[in-house]
C-alpha cells in the first residue's frame, strides 16, 4: 500500500470536473474520513454531507468507485491500492461537489403512500401486534432503512425512468402493508400499482445487491406486485 | 465497460434475458418467412431445409436454442421472484437458468452430431 491515496473528487454541480488530491493513509481509514481530510486540510470550499459518521443518519453516501456506498463505513483499505474516484450520488440533482438534493427522493416516499395512516381513534389502547406473525415478520425485514438513497442511485430503473418511485420508498409502502395497525391501505395499493410504482421493477436487485443495511427492497417491491394483483383479483387498487 | 453498480449475477441475468427476448424477437420475421416458403409449395419449403441442413446454419440454430431456452430459464426465475416466497438462493437460481441454458444448446449440438 502507499503512503498516500490518490483522491480524484467531483467539483462543481451538473457541469464540473473531477479535482485530484493527495491524501496520506492512514490505518481504519474510511471513505468520509478522505474527504474530511481534503475539506478540512486541503480545500475548505469542498461541499459533502455527513452528519453522525457511525452508519446511522444515511447523510454521506457517495459514489464510490462507481458503486454507490455509505462513505462512513466504508474502508479505503478494502476498496484496493489504486486512485479512489468519489463523486455524488447518481440519479439525484447535483447541488455542489458531492452533495445531491435528496428532495425527489423524500417526496417518492410521500408519493408511494409512506405516511402512517392510523386505524384506531386517538386514546385507543395500544394495538397488540404478534411478533411472530407472518406481517410483522415481513414489516421487521424493510424497517431498518436509513433513508441515505444507495438503493436509488444504484436502480437502473430511476434512471431510465425518472418517475418511478424507487426501492426505498417501495420498501417503505411495503413494511406499511404489513402494520396491521395502518387504515390506509387502499390508497396505498392505488399510489404504488401505478406505471411508475411496483411492476415497473425488472428484479435487477442492484437495491439489495448495494443496501449498506443489507436490507431486500427487490423482496418488497415482489411483495407489493403480489399485494396489488390480489386487490385487483378482488376487484379493488 | 459496463458500470461497476451492475456487476453482479441478477443484473446480469437481467441483461440476458432481455438481449435473448430481443434477439428472438428479430428472428420471428426469418422464422415466419421460412414457413411462409410453404405457401409457394412443397418444393420450395423442401429446398429452404435442406440448405438450413449446412453446418453454419447449425451452428446458428444451436445458438437460437440457446437464446430460447435462457429467456424461458430466465423468464420462469422473474416468476419465481414474483409469486413465490423469496428465496435467499438468488445466485443459485441465475446459474441454475445459465446451466439449463447452456445443456439444453449442448444437447442440440449432441443430436444433430448424432444425427
Amino acid at each position: 500500500m502507499s503512503a498516500t491515496i490518490e483522491a480524484r473528487i467531483w467539483r462543481g454541480g451538473a457541469a464540473g470536473k473531477f479535482e485530484t488530491f493527495s491524501v496520506p493513509r492512514r490505518e481504519s481509514q474510511t471513505v468520509l474520513d478522505v474527504v474530511t481530510f481534503i475539506q478540512r486540510k486541503l480545500d475548505p470550499t469542498l461541499s459533502y454531507r455527513f452528519a453522525c459518521r457511525v452508519g446511522m443518519c444515511g447523510s454521506c453516501a457517495m459514489t464510490v468507485n462507481g458503486r454507490p456506498r455509505w462513505t462512513c463505513r466504508t474502508h479505503v483499505a478494502r476498496l484496493g491500492d489504486g486512485p479512489l474516484t468519489v463523486e455524488p450520488l447518481a440519479n439525484l440533482p447535483r447541488i455542489k461537489d458531492l452533495a445531491v438534493d435528496m428532495a425527489p427522493f423524500f417526496d417518492k416516499w410521500a408519493k408511494a403512500g409512506g405516511k402512517f395512516v392510523p386505524s384506531a381513534a386517538e386514546g385507543a389502547d395500544f394495538a397488540r401486534v404478534e411478533p411472530e406473525s407472518e406481517a410483522r415478520r415481513q414489516a421487521d425485514a424493510g424497517i431498518e432503512c436509513i433513508g441515505c438513497a444507495v438503493c436509488y442511485s444504484a436502480c437502473d430503473l430511476v434512471s431510465w425512468n425518472p418517475d418511478y418511485l424507487g426501492p426505498a420508498a417501495l420498501n417503505r409502502a411495503w413494511t406499511l402493508v404489513n402494520d396491521v395497525r395502518d387504515g390506509g391501505q387502499e390508497a396505498r395499493l392505488s399510489a404504488v400499482a401505478g406505471d411508475a410504482g411496483c411492476h415497473a421493477c425488472h428484479s435487477q436487485q442492484s437495491c439489495r445487491e448495494h443496501c449498506p443495511k443489507s436490507l431486500n427492497p427487490t423482496a418488497s417491491i415482489a411483495g407489493l406486485k403480489r399485494a396489488s394483483l390480489r386487490a385487483a383479483w378482488k376487484g379493488g387498487a | 465497460m459496463n458500470r461497476p453498480h451492475r456487476n453482479h449475477p441478477a443484473w446480469w441475468a437481467f441483461a440476458v434475458h432481455r438481449l435473448s427476448g430481443l434477439a428472438l424477437a428479430l428472428f420471428l420475421p426469418l422464422h415466419f418467412w421460412a414457413l411462409g416458403q410453404a405457401i409457394g409449395g412443397e418444393a420450395a419449403l423442401d429446398g429452404f431445409l435442406r440448405w438450413t441442413e449446412n453446418p453454419l446454419a447449425k451452428f446458428a440454430e444451436t445458438g437460437l436454442v440457446v437464446l430460447l431456452a435462457a429467456h424461458l430459464a430466465g423468464g420462469l426465475r422473474v416468476l419465481a421472484i414474483e409469486f413465490l416466497p423469496w428465496s435467499p438462493r438468488q445466485k443459485a437460481a441465475v446459474a441454475v437458468s445459465a446451466g439449463f441454458a447452456l445443456a439444453a444448446g449442448l444437447l442440440f449440438l449432441f443430436n444433430v452430431g448424432v444425427a
